[in-house]
């Protein structure tokens, strides 16, 4: 530790910042692909077009502030994260000019099926309230539905693992019950809960439930004998054996569960909101589809994908809190 | 000073049941450790020493006999009685502060225990590596941490089942002298298992020599050398021979 920093503050002031080309190409790209936007006139009458030129060359020209900064020593360091994204971003300004081209420019690929860019862009500057209340919605439905599903699936799972009992009456239920799509019980959930919130929340718990219940299960299965005798010759009394040596022992495959189970539960979030619920982003996409709207749709599939890549950011950064103790976590 | 138990040993045999057989592995074992004593029990591997560990401890019952802890009867677990394994076992997800403190967490002692646990790190030299997890150590450093999270419990029997087994031989080494520095310190009763024939008479009051499995009692041999000992001492060597000839493997000469 103290070796490696003592290297790195000797390489330092003999390493000048070196040049950064692909931050440099990059940067001219996202400029070039602005000028290409609002100097080519589109071939139909689009709205945001101006907007998107503005948004490119305000990014390219943070890029390449940001190249410039990046040679300079006092900032290198910290701009070294970004140098690393060079490629990818110089990549972006080429497709987005790529996407504008067979678009709005050149009109090659047939509309409304493929929005342009500053369709897109329209979307968000003209339609943020509803698709904002649209996000809030499914969050307000499945927060709920997967902390339920997930909490009373890993006490299920701990018990299971813990109890031969509790696991001899468990294991076939979960094992015939479990495989089945929650989706499958979509017809059976909308007339036995009353609200089709009642509904949605119960089919994302049970989504979610199963792989948290199974992967808890074997995790807690799994805990090395070893661990209960050292702490059983110590005094640890049973209580103490599942609060401070299962649980504790099985975290890393009970996150496997509760990452596998969130999957499930957006999966069913969104087929429950087009089915039933009359909000949330499953039902702005529906409803956006009927009105021939594809831009709003995409949009919104933006939008969804950003909400599930942060949820599943958000349970990571929890996982490498809480299992820090682990060698070689899988980075997200 | 001395706290060590007395442990007796009467008639134990033990047998695992296995695919509806009975697998024989302790045959009529017998003796009895006295407070303080240093007892090694030397056998060939898997003749079934660290199953009578197990029973000692109070991990599992005898399938016969009676083990006895000054004169009461052993019916389970006791912090007072702890183990410490061929692999250190230490909790991956805690420090090495944090597997120390197990025992008395286990108990609801931990303010009362706090000195005791510095103390048990320092014995072991790890103070410095209190805040390290597990997957950091070396080899010998995690079978002291161990060592310290045994010793946190002021067991009157410490059993040590073959404890130094899979360290270098040069960490071997230190630690069979720090083994009997801590037990001539602490004056617990040791119980050692070992397969390594000088480790048993470097360190040991008495040898007792186990037989296959099932093992029963080959030899009860008494190593008056006083410590330090040196491996090459001639009474060593004498007995080194004596004990090797009983496992039938003594060296032509």
């Amino acid at each position: 530790m103290s070796a490696t920093t003592l290297g790195a503050r000797i390489a330092a002031p003999a390493a000048r910042a070196p040049f950064w080309p692909s931050g440099w190409a990059a940067g001219l790209a996202w400029i070039g692909t602005a000028a290409l936007i609002s100097l080519w006139p589109d071939a139909d009458d689009l709205g945001r077009s101006w907007e998107l030129a503005v948004l490119a060359a305000g990014f390219g020209a943070a890029i390449q502030a940001g190249a410039i900064a990046a040679t300079l020593p006092a900032l290198a360091p910290r701009l070294a994260p970004l140098r690393a994204a060079g490629p990818w971003l110089l990549v972006l300004a080429l497709a987005l000019t790529a996407w504008e081209l067979v678009t709005a420019k050149l009109d090659w690929l047939p509309r409304p099926f493929f929005a342009a860019p500053q369709s897109i862009l329209e979307v968000f500057t003209d339609d943020y309230a509803r698709l904002g209340e649209s996000v809030w919605r499914s969050v307000l439905l499945v927060v709920p539905g997967y902390a339920l599903g997930a909490s009373i699936g890993f006490l299920f799972g701990v018990a299971m693992g813990w109890s031969r009992l509790v696991g001899y009456w468990a294991h076939p239920v979960v094992r015939l019950i479990g495989p089945l799509p929650a989706t499958a019980w979509l017809p059976i959930a909308f007339f036995a809960f009353t609200s089709s919130r009642g509904a949605s929340t119960f089919l994302i718990a049970l989504a979610s439930f199963f792989p948290v219940t199974v992967l808890t299960w074997s995790g807690v299965s799994a805990v090395s004998k070893s661990y209960y005798d050292v702490a059983r010759t110590m005094g640890a009394t049973p209580w103490f054996l599942v609060r401070k040596v299962a649980v504790p022992a099985a975290m890393p495959s009970v996150f496997v569960g509760l990452f596998v189970g969130l999957g499930a539960s957006f999966s069913v979030l969104v087929v429950a909101e087009m089915m039933g619920v009359k909000a949330g982003l499953g039902w702005y996409m529906q409803w956006a589809q009927g009105w021939a709207a594809y831009a709003n749709m995409y949009a919104a599939l933006l939008v969804l994908a950003l909400m599930c890549s942060s949820a599943v950011t958000l349970l990571f950064r929890l996982r490498d809190h809480l299992l820090s103790w682990q060698k070689g976590l899988v980075r997200w | 000073m001395v706290n060590g138990a007395r442990l007796e040993v009467r008639g134990v045999s033990h047998a695992f049941a296995l695919e509806k057989r009975a697998l024989p592995v302790l045959e009529d074992i017998d003796f009895t450790a006295e407070p303080g004593e240093f007892v090694a029990l030397l056998g060939p591997s898997g003749c079934g020493k660290s199953t009578l560990l197990r029973l000692v401890a109070g991990l599992e019952p005898p399938t016969e006999g009676r083990l006895l802890v000054d004169g009461r009867e052993i019916t389970g677990t006791d912090p007072s009685r702890t183990i410490m394994f061929q692999d250190p076992t230490l909790f991956p997800w805690r420090t090495v502060r944090g597997n120390a403190q197990i025992g008395p967490e286990a108990r609801g002692t931990l303010r009362a225990d706090a000195g005791r646990i510095d103390d048990a790190l320092s014995l072991v030299g790890l103070s410095a590596f209190a805040e390290a997890l597990p997957h950091q150590l070396s080899g010998g450093m995690a079978q002291r941490a161990s060592l310290a999270r045994a010793l946190v419990n002021q067991p009157r029997v410490l059993m040590l089942d073959e404890p130094l087994g899979k360290l270098d031989s040069l960490t071997r080494l230190a630690m069979q002298r720090e083994l009997v520095a801590l037990w001539e310190r602490e004056g617990f009763t040791a119980l050692l298992v070992t397969h390594d024939v000088e480790e048993a008479l470097l360190l040991a009051d008495r040898v007792l020599v186990l037989s296959d499995r099932p093992a029963r009692i080959r030899a009860d041999i008494r190593v008056e050398q006083q410590r330090p000992r040196r491996r090459d001492h001639p009474g060593l060597v004498a007995r080194r021979e004596e004990i090797l000839g009983l496992l039938g493997l003594a060296e032509a000469t």
